[in-house]
């Protein structure tokens, strides 16, 4: 019984997310499309809902071409590290209070660990090493500047990313994520708390997920594909499903620690039986998440690419100020107030 | 070239937008994100706008009667107008056109024994309707084509033939601007 409760966890929270996964892929190209007043993937199944299974299959059944003078051992590790690290991450991830079930409280994260953050910093700055891998054993120049663009660039904004982290951490006394969200009960979020903090998170972690304004490390006018260039089938499948993953599971660390994660504000004062308030804090928390998605998808198609020297002049002399203000300010105020 | 392009003409030096230097930028330019905010108030007003999509094989575009489609050959009670004269043939810049003549009983003497045009050679420059004397020889409004090999892509009479109320619009507009 012990290990079938976690066993059940993981396998719901793993199908459910790589669900959404492969959905977001289809909702990011609706959403460009409604943007570029075009319609979209609308062909397989009811309204195109059948997309991600035809591309899926597609990728499947391509073929997995190796450059001549790759790196075989590495060309195939690295799209597996994007991927394992991308998923590795939601384990920590409080995504509801604890709920009672056949007379068992379970408690709706799968892990949880004291140190919940530092394990979320290690594990995103990990997952640099899977595009870094991928451009050095393509053996491709354009692969080779994506995967320094992407660790040059992971480098510059995972320090602001830790440092506006700080804050928050100050805030709530503790590193552990399930603490964090119950600091942010009723509306004490930690946006309204740490605006700044807020800003300088949610930017690198556009930088550390790749995503636009931010995608230098595939930008496709002048990388060609950046370091996936030589990849094909399902190799370029997992990297391209490690990408939206990056982005579900940044969105969750986002709601998590500034969104008050699956807190609703004064749910307590509606007097509604304690499982069907825990049922609705994991949809809060999902709808949080997803909204955060659109968020992200919907910036792609709003700012233009950085050039590589405003990427770094925004990362190292706006950015990181920016969150060591913030810090201070916030350890002024905690000590004096 | 002694004139400008058109474009330029019409474009007073006003209409340019002006040139914004980093120096000029007011703070709430330089923290970007009011800017952010705009672009997303554009980008989210654009999703709720209408669709330019045409859903292609429910939905089919009918081309106005200016459309150079496909040439046809006129169809009018029953027989092709085309007397075989040959001035497409000479005047197809792509070489497209194949006629061959003989005599006949009818009023009109002459007729195309055969008459074929290579879909794969045709430029669409509608030069052979210019040149008909006859009018036989009119650029329809099809403008799907698809064939599985070359040979298929050489219309003989049979395919050319289209009736001349299935062309009425054509005729019009070519005896109006002509």
């Amino acid at each position: 019984m012990e290990l079938l409760i976690p066993v059940i966890k993981i396998s719901v929270v793993l199908g459910v997310l790589l669900g959404v996964v492969a959905y977001t892929v289809l909702v990011e190209r609706r959403v460009a499309a409604a943007i570029q007043n075009r319609v979209g993937p609308n062909r397989v199944g009811w309204n195109g809902l059948l997309q991600p299974l035809a591309d899926v299959i597609k990728l499947v059944m391509k073929e997995d071409i190796v450059p001549k003078q790759a790196n075989r051992f590495i060309h195939d590790l690295a799209p597996m590290i994007s991927m394992a690290i991308a998923l590795i991450t939601f384990a920590v991830i409080p995504f509801g209070d604890s709920i009672t079930l056949f007379g068992q409280a379970i408690k709706l994260q799968i892990a949880s660990v004291n140190i919940g953050i530092l394990y979320i910093l290690a594990m995103t700055s990990l997952g640099v090493y899977g595009i870094t891998l991928s451009g050095w054993s393509s053996n491709s120049k354009y692969s080779l500047l994506g995967g320094l663009r992407s660790s040059a660039q992971m480098l510059s904004y995972e320090l602001a990313m830790g440092l506006s982290v700080i804050g928050v951490v100050m805030i709530a006394g503790s590193l552990e994520l399930d603490k964090i969200v119950q600091t942010q009960h009723g509306w004490m979020w930690n946006i309204l708390l740490q605006p700044v903090g807020f800003v300088t998170f949610v930017v690198a972690s556009f930088a550390e997920t790749n995503r636009h304004p931010f995608d230098l490390p595939e930008a496709e006018p002048e990388l060609v594909g950046g370091y996936h260039t030589e990849y094909s089938g399902l190799k370029f499948g997992l990297f391209f499903l490690a990408e939206y993953t990056n982005m579900v599971t940044s969105s969750a660390v986002i709601t998590t620690l500034f969104l008050g994660g699956w807190q609703i504000p004064y749910i307590g004062l509606a007097g509604l039986p304690a499982f069907w308030v825990s049922i609705l804090q994991v949809l809060a928390f999902c709808v949080k998440v997803y909204l955060l998605v659109l968020f992200f998808i919907i910036i792609r198609w709003t700012i233009p690419r950085f050039r590589y020297d405003q990427l770094m002049n925004l990362g190292w002399k706006v950015m990181l100020p920016l969150s060591v203000l913030n810090l201070l300010v916030t350890g002024l105020v905690i000590l004096y107030l | 070239m002694d004139n400008p392009p058109s474009t330029s003409k019409s474009m007073t030096p006003d209409s340019q937008p002006p040139i914004i230097h980093k120096k000029d930028l007011s703070f709430l330019d330089r923290i970007y994100i009011p800017q952010i905010v705009n672009g997303l108030r554009i980008t989210i007003t654009q999703i709720f706008r209408p669709k330019f999509t045409r859903q292609y094989p429910e939905e089919r575009w009918t081309p106005p009667p200016s459309f150079r489609g496909r040439p046809v050959l006129v169809e009018q009670n029953g027989v092709e107008r085309c007397v075989a004269c040959g001035l497409c043939a000479r005047v197809c810049p792509a070489l497209a056109i194949e006629v061959q003549g003989s005599e006949t009983e009818l009023l009109k003497e002459r007729y195309p024994v055969k008459f074929e045009i290579n879909m794969l050679r045709c430029i669409f420059c509608g030069f052979c309707e210019e040149a008909c004397p006859e009018e036989a020889i009119v650029m329809s409004q099809e403008y799907e084509l698809t064939f599985t090999s070359q040979d298929d892509a050489v219309f003989g009479k049979e395919k050319l033939l289209m009736s001349v109320e299935k062309l009425r619009d054509r005729l019009e507009f070519l005896r109006k601007n002509r």
